[in-house]
């Protein structure tokens, strides 16, 4: 019995913590299909909360990195996200440009300097 | 940049050819990218990779899953968790209001509009609000849900290469897959933040985040989340008002 519960515990932590939060905005929208305007106060806030939600997780897995990408030194991965970004921008904010120049920045220093 | 309103003749036509549409458009070399870097996340914090194909399924969302991935792996609390996924969720709200009176026809039935409600993600709900206009009413519900599996499909996919990529390959090569999250996720929102209060919440939560994560406060996420956009919205509103 025990053995069952461990093995389904993470399905049913991913239906309580990642589908139903997550899935009950899509419900409220299906529900309250009247519209909401994208300029609405309500949802410029909620944006820029997501946004700033996502900006939080990135820093933390750059910062704070864990597993294989723990053994690239902090300075290396922080440099690797700064020329990424600064590629995205001179490069006509190009995403593709921004990730390449990252990775490869990443790649080169980890070459160098990993544990 | 509509195309002209074609005549599709039945709805599997209309299923298959929103299939096509997805795989031959960009967002399906963006969502490889993101779900190779996914996959390699979800080995990395020790995941099942059937586990993250369900999470596909069932989350699709890019950012809630990393969200969801990086925080049970860091051992946060449950409802830590999922109050930062919830935040992270509430922009699918205005999508699905937007999406639905495109699909609702005269005969259309609510249990008809589930699938497309659940589908409703970020690069399904850009190609819809796009293709959909040319497309005759009575077909865009399939050809909706045809764009969507075809997204889904590459993501699941995709989910599983990166997991056994970073499985197998040595750590740098693993690092760089790893590092892919962060990197494509800081360049695409910055190219989504258009508006001031947008970028100012991306910054905000850029230094907030690290902030609090080291000094160990509880709820970390959550509070970066509010914090750093409300505190961008109130900027917002001063300059709206000083104008």
């Amino acid at each position: 019995m025990n053995a069952v519960v461990a093995e389904l515990w993470p399905y049913l932590v991913l239906i309580l913590v990642g589908f139903l939060p997550n899935e009950m905005w899509r419900a409220v929208g299906l529900v309250l299909a009247r519209g909401l305007n994208e300029d609405s106060e309500i949802v410029v806030w909620s944006r820029a909360v997501a946004t700033a939600i996502l900006a939080g997780v990135i820093a933390k897995l750059i910062l704070f990195s864990t597993g294989a990408l723990a053994t690239i030194p902090l300075p290396v991965r922080v440099a690797a996200a700064v020329c990424g970004f600064l590629a995205y921008l001179v490069m006509r904010r190009s995403v593709f440009a921004g990730v390449a120049v990252g990775e490869a920045v990443l790649l080169l220093g980890g070459f160098l300097f990993a544990h | 940049m509509a195309a002209p309103r074609t005549f599709i003749s039945s709805s599997s036509s209309a299923f298959f050819g929103g299939v096509k549409s997805a795989l031959t458009s960009v967002f399906v070399l963006v969502l490889m990218g993101t779900y190779i870097g996914i996959g390699a996340l979800a080995h990395d914090f020790g995941f099942a990779s059937w586990w993250l194909a369900l999470s596909t399924v069932l989350v699709w969302a890019a950012p809630a899953q990393v969200i969801l991935i990086s925080a049970l792996g860091a051992g946060a609390t449950l409802f830590e968790v999922a109050i930062a996924v919830t935040l992270s969720a509430i922009r699918l709200f205005p999508m699905v209001v937007a999406l639905l009176p495109l699909l609702r026809g005269p005969g259309t039935r609510l249990r008809d509009l589930l699938l497309p409600t659940h589908f409703t993600s970020v690069s399904m709900w850009v190609e819809s609000l796009r293709l959909l206009p040319g497309i005759s009413h009575e077909r865009r519900i399939a050809f909706c849900n045809g764009l969507s599996v075809g997204y889904m499909g590459t993501a699941v996919t995709f989910g599983f290469v990166g997991f056994y990529l970073a499985a197998g390959l040595p750590p740098l090569l693993a690092g760089t897959l790893l590092f892919l999250t962060p990197m494509s996720f800081l360049v695409s929102t910055a190219r989504n933040a258009r508006a001031m209060v947008d970028r100012l919440a991306l910054v905000l939560g850029l230094a907030i985040g690290p902030v609090l994560t080291y000094g160990q406060v509880d709820l970390d996420l959550m509070w970066t989340g509010i914090g750093g956009g409300t505190i961008a919205y109130a900027v917002h509103r001063l300059r709206e008002a000083l104008r």
